[in-house]
C-alpha cells in the first residue's frame, strides 16, 4: 500500500486558478477529470501511446496519464476546455475538425485538438509529412486519418487567415 | 451549418451536428456521468489461462484502507445469472431447417467460480472509495491457482486426448454449420485444375480509443435500476440484465451516453457485475477497464483457419468451392454463429460460384472469447478467396485482374439467388449492383494498366512495388427491426428518439437529414436522441451496418406520418384539406390562400387532449408518432479495394502508397459521412493487414498486453484512401439505403497480401496468413531465395 495522505494542489488551467487534492499517485489526469471535472481530457490508454490524454502544460503537449498531479503544481495547463469558451464560437482548429469531419466519435479528438494546437504554433503552414509524422503520437481508431490532415491545413488557413 | 435550399437534405455534406459538443470535450461519455458518492470497483483478473482456483481469501483485501466491499464468483453463484447471449436464440427454427447448423450452450458467468479458462477472466471484484484504494484491494487479495493444460489451437483443441473445456459441450466444439449446393464432387473430380491452399487470419481486437464502462445506482425506493453503459446497444443490454439479475424490464433503465468507438459488439461480465454491485450493496458503483484490461480481452476477433479447395478450369474460371474452417472462438462460445455464418454467406463475395461446400466450427480453446467486430467473419472468408483467385491467375497466366473479370456476376443476372438461407432465414440474394462496373470503375480511378505498365521499370531500378485487387459483399441492414419516436413542440421543432445508439457513425445528423426530408423542415430543427431505454420501449443497437437502414427507414416513415398528422389537424383549424397545406417555419399555411395559415403553437394545443382539442374525428391526442420497421432481410452493399504497396526486402517493410475504394452502399444518406466510414474501415484494416496481433505463446499467455506490443496504424502508416462511388438503389427499405460501416474494414487484407506478393513476384512468395508483420515477410523473402538459390545450384549439378 503506497497511498499516503492527500495533498493541495494548485495549478493554473485555462488561466484559471484551481486547487485540490490528490494522493502523490494520482495522476494528473485523474486529477483533472475527477477532481476539478474537467472531463474533456479523455484516458485512452494509461501508458502514454494512445495520445487522448494529451493536454499542454506550459505551452507544450504532455501525457497527462504520465504525469502526476503533485508533478504539475504550480504549472500553467491548457485543456480542450480552454480552446474556446462555451459561450463563444469554436477556436479555429476546433472549427476545422468539425467542417472537414475530423472526428467520428470524438473520443480522440480533444487529445489531437492540443498536439494541433502546439503543431501549428511552431509550423503555421505545415507539410502534410510534417502533419502525419507530428501527429503520428495520436490515435484515432475512427477516421483513417484523412481528414484530421485535411483538417489540420484547414486549421492553418483558418489561423493564418485570423492572423493577416 | 450549412443550409442552402435543396431538393433533399439527403445526399446533402451537412455538417455533423454531434460535433459542437465533442470538439469543446463537452461530449458525455460513460465515465464522464457523476454519480454522486458512487464507489469504485477493481477486478482481479486470472494469471493463468485454464487453471484451478485452489484457493481465494478475499478477507485482506476488506482491511485495505478505503476497501468496501470484495466478491468472488462464489458469492455471486444463484445470484447472478449466466451469459448465453446469442447462443440458440438465434437459430430460428426456419434457418435450422434449411441449414444444418448446431449450436451448444455454454454459459459463462461473470466471475470465474472454481476454474479460469483464459487470462484476464474475472475472478473477484473489489469496491473501494476510489480505484487506487480498490486497486490496493485487489493486491491484498490472496489466491492460488493450480495450472491446467492450455489450449492454444483450435486444432490441438480437436486432437484426441484433447482436455474438454467444458464438459457439457461434449468436446471442444462449440458450435458448426455446414451448407452446400450443386454435384460438389463431381464438380472437383472432372475440373481441369484444383487448387488447395490454406489460409490463417490472425487474432486481432476491436481497440474502440474509448475502453469499457460500467455505472450503476440502485434506487431502493422504487426498486429502479439505472445503468450507464458504452454499448451501442442499450435495449439488448437491458434485456440481459433483466435475465440475469431476475428484475423485470420495467424496473431497468439502461443509458449509453456518448461511445468512443465500438468496432464490434458484446456482452462482458462487468455488464451485470456492477449492477449486481450496487444493488448488493446499495450504493451506486462505477468501473473503467483500463487499457491493459482491454487488451486482455475485449473484442477479441478474427482467429481463423481455411482449407480452401477451388475447382477451376484452364482459363481461370471457378468451377466449384469446398471450404472448411475452424473459427478459435476462445473460451466461451457467446455468439453462436454470428461470425461463422456471416464468414460462410460471404465466402464467394461477388463472385459466381454456384457449387459450393462449406463447413466452419467454433472451437473453444484457452483464449479470450472472440466477439464480432467490424466486418464480423467477412474480413476472413474475403482474404481466402481473393488470395485463391490471386493464386489461380498465377497457375493461368493471368492478370489478377483479368481473372475476376471471368469470375464475378453479370450485372443482368442482378437480383440474384445465392443458393443457401442468409443468417435471418430468408433465402439470401445480391439485391442490387453492377459488380463487373465496380472493377472496372476501381481499376480505371486507379490508374492500374498505368502501374502495371511501370512495374517492369521499377523492378529494373531494384524497387518493389506492387498492386492488389479484392472486392467483398456485406448483408447489411440486419433485421429484426429498430424504431423511433418522432415527436413536435410547440416551437416547431422536432424531437427525434431512436432505438439506434451511434459511436460515431453521426446518426444525429443523418436521421435528421432523412426527418427533414419526410417532414419539412430544416435539420437544424431537429434533435436526435438515443441510447436510452426509457424514451422508447423496443430497440436493437447500432451494429452490423443496420443503423442507417433499420433506423433511417422508421425515422423516415415515422416523420411522414407525423406530417400527415399535423397536416390533418391544421387543415381542421383552417377548414381546409390537408393536400392543400403546406409546411413553413412559422406554422402550417395554405398553398393558395395568402395570410392562411396556423402557427405550431396553434396545432399543438389543438392535437393536446382536454377542452381545447380540435382534433379531427378518428385521430388520437398528441404530436408523436412511434413507428418500427421490420426489414424483410438484408441488402447486399458491395466494394472493390485496389491497393498499391512498395516493400522493402531488406527490412520487410510494407509500406502502402495507394489505396482506393469503390462502394456500393446505397442511396447516401451524407456523402462525407459515408466516406469518412469507409476511410476509417481502411486504416482499421490496413492494421488488420500488416501490424495488429493479438499474440499468445503456447501457455495461452498474452504477449501482446501495452499499445508497445499491440500496434495500431498511425497518421505515419495509412496513406490518403481515395473513395469513390455506385448508387444502386435497395428495394428492401423505402429509401434505398444500404449499410457501409464495416465494408471499408473488409479487404484491405485481402487487397494488400494480393499487392505483397504482386511487388514480390520476381521471388515468387506465397502470403496465406495476416497479420504481415516485418518478421512473416522477411522469413518468406528468406525462403524464397533459398528456394532460388536451391533450384539454382541444382541446375549447376545438372
Amino acid at each position: 500500500m503506497i497511498a499516503t495522505a492527500p495533498r493541495e494542489v494548485v495549478l493554473r488551467v485555462n488561466g484559471v486558478e484551481h486547487r485540490g487534492f490528490a494522493e502523490p499517485r494520482v495522476t494528473l489526469v485523474d486529477f483533472l477529470r475527477d477532481e476539478l471535472g474537467l472531463t474533456g481530457t479523455h484516458v485512452g490508454c494509461e501508458h502514454g501511446v494512445c495520445g487522448a490524454c494529451t493536454i499542454l502544460l506550459d505551452g507544450r503537449t504532455v501525457r497527462s496519464c504520465l504525469m502526476l498531479a503533485v508533478q504539475a503544481e504550480g504549472h500553467e495547463l491548457r485543456t480542450v476546455e480552454g480552446l474556446a469558451p462555451a459561450d463563444e464560437p469554436l477556436h479555429p482548429i476546433q472549427e476545422a475538425f468539425s467542417e472537414k469531419h475530423g472526428l467520428q466519435c470524438g473520443f480522440c479528438t480533444p487529445g489531437f485538438l492540443m498536439s494541433v494546437e502546439e503543431l501549428l504554433r511552431d509550423d503555421p503552414d505545415p507539410s502534410e509529412e510534417t502533419i502525419r509524422s507530428r501527429l503520428s503520437g495520436n490515435i484515432c481508431r475512427c477516421t483513417g486519418y484523412q481528414n484530421i490532415v485535411e483538417a489540420v491545413r484547414y486549421a492553418a488557413e483558418l489561423t493564418r487567415e485570423a492572423a493577416a | 451549418m450549412t443550409t442552402t435550399a435543396a431538393d433533399t437534405w439527403v445526399g446533402q455534406r451537412l455538417r455533423r451536428k454531434e460535433d459542437a459538443r465533442l470538439v469543446r470535450g463537452a461530449g458525455r461519455f460513460t465515465p464522464d456521468v457523476v454519480v454522486p458518492g458512487a464507489l469504485h470497483a477493481a477486478v482481479l483478473r486470472s494469471p493463468f489461462a485454464h487453471a484451478e482456483i485452489t484457493s481465494l481469501d478475499v478477507a485482506p483485501a476488506l482491511r485495505v484502507e478505503g476497501v468496501v466491499a470484495a466478491f468472488t464468483g462464489a458469492d455471486l453463484a444463484g445470484r447472478v445469472g449466466t451469459f448465453v447471449e446469442a447462443a440458440g436464440k438465434e437459430i430460428t427454427p426456419q434457418l435450422q431447417a434449411l441449414v444444418d447448423v448446431e449450436v451448444k450452450s455454454c454459459p459463462l458467468s461473470p466471475i470465474a467460480h472454481g476454474r479460469t479458462l483464459w487470462v484476464g477472466q474475472p475472478v473477484a471484484v473489489v469496491v473501494a472509495r476510489d480505484r487506487y484504494a480498490a486497486e490496493d484491494g485487489l493486491e491484498a487479495i490472496e489466491a492460488d491457482y493450480e495450472p491446467l493444460e492450455a489450449i492454444p489451437d483450435p486444432e490441438l483443441a480437436l486432437r484426441d486426448g484433447a482436455p474438454v473445456l467444458h464438459e457439457e459441450l461434449g468436446d471442444n466444439v462449440a458450435a458448426r454449420l455446414a451448407m452446400a449446393s450443386g454435384d460438389v464432387d463431381a464438380a472437383f473430380a472432372h475440373a481441369p485444375h484444383v487448387l488447395r491452399e490454406r489460409f490463417t487470419f490472425g487474432r486481432s481486437a476491436g481497440n474502440a480509443m474509448e475502453t469499457r464502462s460500467v455505472q450503476a445506482s440502485w434506487d431502493e425506493g422504487r426498486d429502479e435500476l439505472t445503468v450507464w453503459i458504452t454499448s451501442p446497444r442499450p435495449h439488448l443490454i437491458r434485456t440481459n440484465l433483466s435475465e440475469m439479475l431476475g428484475l423485470p424490464l420495467e424496473r431497468i433503465r439502461v443509458i449509453a451516453p456518448d461511445i468512443g468507438g465500438s468496432f464490434g459488439t458484446g456482452l462482458f461480465g462487468e455488464d451485470a457485475l456492477i449492477p449486481y454491485l450496487a444493488m448488493t450493496l446499495r450504493h451506486p458503483v462505477r468501473w473503467t477497464e483500463d487499457r491493459q484490461e482491454a487488451l486482455l480481452g475485449t473484442r477479441h476477433c478474427r482467429d481463423q483457419v481455411h482449407d480452401l479447395e477451388l475447382a477451376y478450369d484452364d482459363d481461370g474460371r471457378i468451377l466449384a468451392l469446398r471450404d472448411s474452417f475452424l473459427v478459435d472462438a476462445g473460451a466461451y462460445n457467446l455468439y453462436a454463429v454470428t461470425v461463422s455464418y456471416n464468414t460462410a454467406a460471404h465466402l464467394r463475395g461477388q463472385y459466381a460460384i454456384d457449387t459450393f461446400s462449406i463447413e466452419g466450427r467454433n472451437v473453444v480453446t484457452t483464449k479470450a472469447p472472440v466477439a464480432p467486430v467490424r466486418g464480423a467473419g467477412r474480413p476472413e472468408g474475403v482474404f481466402a478467396l481473393d488470395r485463391a483467385l490471386d493464386l489461380i491467375a498465377a497457375e493461368c497466366g493471368l492478370d489478377p485482374a483479368d481473372v475476376r473479370r471471368r469470375n464475378l456476376i453479370p450485372a443482368e443476372e442482378m437480383p440474384r439467388p445465392m443458393g443457401m438461407p442468409y443468417r435471418d432465414g430468408a433465402e439470401m440474394v445480391y439485391d442490387s449492383g453492377d459488380y463487373p462496373a465496380q472493377l472496372e470503375q476501381a481499376l480505371e480511378a486507379f490508374g492500374y494498366d498505368e502501374l502495371r505498365a511501370r512495374q517492369a521499370e521499377w523492378r529494373a531500378a531494384g524497387r518493389y512495388v506492387g498492386v492488389g485487387i479484392s472486392s467483398y459483399v456485406e448483408g447489411s441492414g440486419f433485421g429484426p427491426y429498430d424504431g423511433a419516436i418522432v415527436r413536435l413542440d410547440q416551437r416547431g421543432n422536432l424531437h427525434v428518439v431512436t432505438g439506434a445508439k451511434p459511436h460515431g457513425q453521426g446518426l444525429e445528423t443523418t436521421l435528421a437529414q432523412v426527418c427533414a426530408d419526410e417532414f419539412g423542415l430544416p435539420p437544424e430543427r431537429i434533435t436526435v436522441t438515443s441510447g436510452d431505454t426509457s424514451l422508447l420501449q423496443f430497440g436493437v443497437g447500432t451494429f452490423a451496418s443496420r443503423s442507417a437502414v433499420t433506423a433511417g427507414s422508421a425515422v423516415g416513415i415515422a416523420s411522414q406520418r407525423l406530417r400527415d398528422k399535423v397536416l390533418a389537424v391544421a387543415g381542421e383549424l383552417l377548414e381546409a384539406s390537408p393536400a392543400d397545406l403546406v409546411i413553413g417555419d412559422e406554422g402550417v399555411a395554405s398553398r393558395d390562400v395568402a395570410d392562411h395559415s396556423v402557427t405550431f403553437a396553434e396545432i399543438h394545443s389543438a392535437a393536446a387532449p382536454g377542452p381545447k382539442s380540435r382534433l379531427p374525428a378518428g385521430l388520437e391526442p398528441g404530436l408523436a408518432v412511434e413507428y418500427y420497421f421490420v426489414p424483410p432481410t438484408v441488402t447486399f452493399a458491395s466494394g472493390t479495394h485496389v491497393a498499391s504497396v512498395e516493400v522493402d526486402p531488406e527490412t520487410g517493410f510494407v509500406r502502402v502508397l495507394r489505396y482506393l475504394t469503390v462502394d456500393d452502399c446505397g442511396r447516401m444518406l451524407n456523402p462525407t459521412i459515408v466516406e469518412g466510414q469507409i476511410q476509417g474501415g481502411v486504416a482499421h484494416g490496413i492494421g488488420t493487414a500488416l501490424f495488429e496481433g493479438v499474440l499468445y505463446d503456447e501457455d495461452c499467455q498474452l504477449l501482446t498486453g501495452s499499445y508497445m506490443d499491440y500496434l495500431l496504424p498511425t497518421s505515419a502508416e495509412v496513406p490518403p484512401i481515395e473513395v469513390g462511388h455506385q448508387e444502386y438503389l435497395s428495394d428492401l427499405n423505402p429509401f434505398g439505403i444500404k449499410g457501409c460501416g464495416e465494408g471499408g474494414a473488409v479487404s484491405p487484407p485481402a487487397a494488400i497480401a494480393n499487392a505483397v506478393v504482386d511487388a514480390l513476384r520476381p521471388l515468387r512468395i506465397n502470403v496465406n496468413r495476416v497479420p504481415l508483420g516485418p518478421e512473416t515477410l522477411l522469413d518468406l523473402i528468406a525462403q524464397a531465395r533459398a528456394l532460388e538459390g536451391g533450384e539454382r545450384r541444382e541446375e549447376v549439378a545438372s
